[in-house]
């Protein structure tokens, strides 16, 4: 029945109207996370005195990076409607890549040309994986879920055997500087995040290839009928996803001084929390960077607020699943106020 | 006929939603074993009547429901299905995976206890059901197996073996070919003669006053009146549902001393069509009519780049083409509308400004190749004026409209990209009847500008009464040609039905 829709769309009048009425507008999501955000430090804030300090600030600042880059990389395919669960050992493998070039120019000896080269060998390597990935997704049909596991499983076997399981280490100084330096008392590697945002928003929000995302999300065939390259989206989705998780590899080595495959293995879930946390919805088609960006911040700081207080990561990460469900329930909550309809 | 005694009688039913009220006062009747029809455009209240009376909905207080002698302020779906009410969906809720019998007598498993499955008697039961019908299907199969028309008569049975005394059936003729309508039709006088009613939902006005006794026509909320079928025309019965008189009058001209701007020779794609020749001349509306699987939306799919011709030439002002993507085919000035809108046509979830956007991405770029907001934002509200869409917000999902709307920005989408030749694929398909006249004054505004244009439709007045010729396909060939002009309808619609 393809009875208007307006028709059904009833909606409850209800006191608290202006609140609802600006979580019903776009920016909705940005102003509950806020909320939400501000309620977390405060909360802290109010428990410890150690809290609202800029070693709190630091050590945030310091953690959120890798994490974040990371979830850049898993926000794009989800938003075409697919998954990339290979992110953080292509991270890894980009990270290898970068290890062995330093070390072939010299290890601790390697120069400031060395640096760039290897980090140029970690970008391709991060877009060949997901290169392979994308071409196999947009011309096979293939379940991304399936086509990303697959390369999960391959990057981390092969790193595993090349790497014998133990760490690679043994890189110049300044490698490390880079990691825990601070440029205006801001750590280098958040700016490096923060510039991962800026340039992933620009690309959502206004190119074509951010803009197909969203429609191949919604309706991958619709969109090919409108005269779209879907296969050429598709496939450059996923080597952009493997550049990011390049990224984070880069970042992971210049904060630890190493790389190790399975490093950060746990993030992984974690990026596809902070991502539905943010509002992307699972199926495709929906999502922005901002919230996804303050729901990895409210992440961080309940984590960084508990390690504080001494209670342990596993209670941190025991309240984040926590966290998800509550924020999953309140938005069933709203959207039943609001009349109980789908708008779709 | 049926004995006149009523089983369902509503009164005063009114359901607001928000600020605007769906349906006011409305009442509505029907007797044992009778076949009625609701009819009314979208937005009409149909839908919500329906959903009122299979307890989906519930009405504002002061509604009253009577069931058989038995009184309701309003129902829950638990009780109305008690009652005996069912609905077959247009999408019919079937389980593709499972079998025949299984999806029959699915209902048996929800009920029975011990609640174990019983093959043996769901067997013995969807056999039964299918002889009340004068149908035989192979039980063991899979529903996914089976025709949209095949599945449809599974649906009825399924709608048997809960007890149904009243049956409704939303759009079930959408996608019926007129051999399956018919079969559809005995279906239905069955049903009436075991004193089950069956009430009809459809837009397609000729086989609702075939069957139906009676017709209850809805407009905005309000119920215009009940009528017998008997003395009711077409016409009639348009004009009491947009409350506006129509004029058909054909509108055909001559335009053979156009240039040709697309030529078609001896087109043929292995299975689906062969030896297809025509040309379309510049400003005009060429119709190719036929019955579902003539071959005319794969006709459409090859000229549109989406798959490539065993033999034949495509040519356009006189240049040969060789598509081998629709990308090819949209620079070379080719547009074309699906038939099916909810799938391919548009993309449903996404905002009307992005819909009408997503041809023309090229032409909103700025310097970086930054895509411009406000580019964006003038061509849709440059789009939405010029085809006059009713829009509330551009940035609302696009399925918030209404068939004809959607159906305007599906247009817009491909005008905005200034075709040479705009294919359109059933254009009417879900759009109201007073919806029409609008797409098709669009349409011939179109030709009028110098467009050449083709009409798929099976819709045999639609080509009549709009294009400049009509071709009609059988079986993946050009069978028959026709102009509007010198030849009667009646004569085509016995061609085409033959």
């Amino acid at each position: 029945m393809t009875e208007r829709v307006s028709e059904q769309s009833g909606q409850t009048v209800i006191g608290g109207a202006t609140l609802l009425d600006l979580l019903r507008r776009q920016q909705g999501e940005v102003v509950g996370l806020g909320l939400i955000l501000a309620v977390v430090v405060l909360l802290f804030g109010l428990t410890t005195p150690r809290f609202l300090t800029i070693g709190t600030f630091q050590s945030i600042t310091f953690q959120l990076p890798v994490l974040g880059i990371l979830t850049l990389a898993m926000l794009m395919p989800i938003l075409s409607g697919g998954f990339n669960l290979a992110v953080t050992f292509t991270a890894n493998m980009a990270g290898l890549v970068m290890a062995w070039v330093l070390q072939s120019q010299g290890g601790p000896d390697a120069g400031v040309f060395a640096f760039v080269l290897a980090v140029l060998a970690a970008l391709a390597t991060g877009a060949a994986a997901g290169w392979v990935m994308g071409i196999i997704i947009a011309y096979t049909g293939a379940h991304p879920i399936l086509v990303s596991l697959s390369m999960m499983i391959f990057l981390r076997g092969l790193g595993e055997f090349l790497t014998r399981g133990g760490d690679v280490s043994g890189f110049p100084d300044f490698v490390g500087s880079i990691g825990h330096g601070t440029v205006l008392s801001i750590p280098a590697p958040m700016l490096i995040f923060i510039g991962c945002v800026i340039i992933w928003r620009i690309l959502l929000t206004r190119t074509q290839l951010g803009f197909t995302t969203y429609m191949v999300g919604s309706n991958l065939v619709a969109t090919e009928y409108s005269g779209i390259n879907t296969k050429r989206t598709l496939t450059l989705i996923y080597t952009l996803s493997g550049v990011m998780c390049a990224i984070a590899g880069i970042v992971m080595l210049t904060r630890f001084n190493s790389v190790r495959v399975g490093h950060g293995e746990a993030f992984l879930l974690i990026t596809v929390l902070a991502c539905f946390l943010g509002g992307v919805d699972p199926f495709g088609g929906f999502g922005r960077v901002v919230p996804v960006l303050l729901a990895l911040i409210i992440l961080q700081v309940i984590s960084s607020g508990l390690n504080l207080l001494g209670a342990s990561q596993h209670l941190a990460t025991a309240l984040w699943g926590g966290f998800l469900i509550a924020v999953m329930v309140t938005r069933w909550l709203l959207w039943f106020l609001r009349g109980g309809k789908r708008d779709s | 006929m049926q004995s006149k005694q009523p089983i369902l009688q509503l009164t005063h039913v009114s359901k607001v939603f928000g600020g605007s009220r769906a349906l006011r006062d409305v009442a509505f009747e029907l007797t044992r074993g009778e076949v009625h029809c609701i009819a009314g455009e979208n937005g009409s209240g149909k839908s919500t009547l329906i959903k009122i009376i299979t307890g989906v909905y519930t009405p504002e207080p002061g509604a009253e429901i009577v069931f058989e002698g038995r009184r309701f302020d309003s129902l829950t779906p638990v009780t109305a299905r008690q009652l005996g009410v069912q609905v077959i969906w247009q999408d019919l809720a079937l389980f593709p995976e499972m079998t025949v019998a299984e999806n029959i007598a699915f209902e048996m498993n929800l009920s029975r206890r011990p609640r174990w499955v019983r093959y043996d008697t769901m067997r013995a039961q969807a056999q039964e059901t299918l002889q009340r019908l004068g149908f035989a299907l192979d039980l063991d199969k899979p529903l996914r197996d089976l025709t949209i028309a095949q599945r449809q008569i599974v649906a009825i049975c399924r709608a048997l073996v809960a007890e149904a005394k009243i049956v409704f059936m939303d759009e079930p003729t959408a996608s019926l070919t007129q051999t399956e309508t018919t079969a559809l039709m005995d279906v239905v006088r069955r049903l009436s003669e075991q004193d089950i009613a069956v009430v009809f939902v459809s837009h397609r006005l000729a086989e609702v006053l075939e069957i139906s006794e009676r017709v209850t026509v809805l407009r905005d909320g309000l119920r215009v009146g009940v009528f017998p079928t008997g003395e009711m025309t077409q016409t009639r019965l348009t004009e009491l549902m947009t409350g506006k008189t129509i004029n058909h009058e054909v509108r055909a001209q001559d335009r053979s001393d156009a240039p040709v701007v697309l030529e078609v020779r001896g087109l043929s794609r292995d299975a689906e069509y062969e030896d297809v020749s025509f040309e379309i001349r510049r400003g005009e509306i060429l119709g190719i009519t036929g019955l579902l699987g003539a071959g005319r939306t794969e006709l459409a799919s090859t000229l549109f780049g989406l798959t490539q011709p065993d033999s034949g030439a495509i040519r356009l002002d006189g240049r040969a083409l060789a598509l081998r993507s629709n990308q090819q085919a949209i620079e070379a000035g080719i547009a074309y509308v699906s038939e099916d809108r909810l799938a391919l046509g548009l993309i449903q979830r996404q905002a009307i400004a992005d819909n009408i956007a997503i041809t023309v991405l090229d032409e909103l770029e700025e310097r970086l190749r930054l895509l411009s907001g406000k580019r964006k934002s003038n061509l849709v509200q440059d789009w939405i004026s010029r085809l006059s869409i009713k829009v509330d917000k551009a940035e609302d999902a696009v399925s918030t409209l209404s068939g004809g709307n959607q159906q305007r920005v599906v247009l817009a989408k491909w005008l905005a990209t200034n075709p040479k030749v705009l294919i359109l694929d059933s254009p009417t398909v879900g759009v109201d009847v007073g919806a029409r006249a609008g797409i098709f004054e669009i349409v011939r505004g179109l030709a009028e500008s110098g467009m050449a244009i083709l009409m798929i439709s099976d819709e045999i007045p639609e080509t009549y009464y709009n294009a400049d010729r009509i071709l009609h396909m059988r079986g993946g060939r050009i069978v028959g040609s026709y102009a509007p002009v010198a030849a009667d309808i009646a004569d085509i619609e016995l061609a085409v039905n033959a």
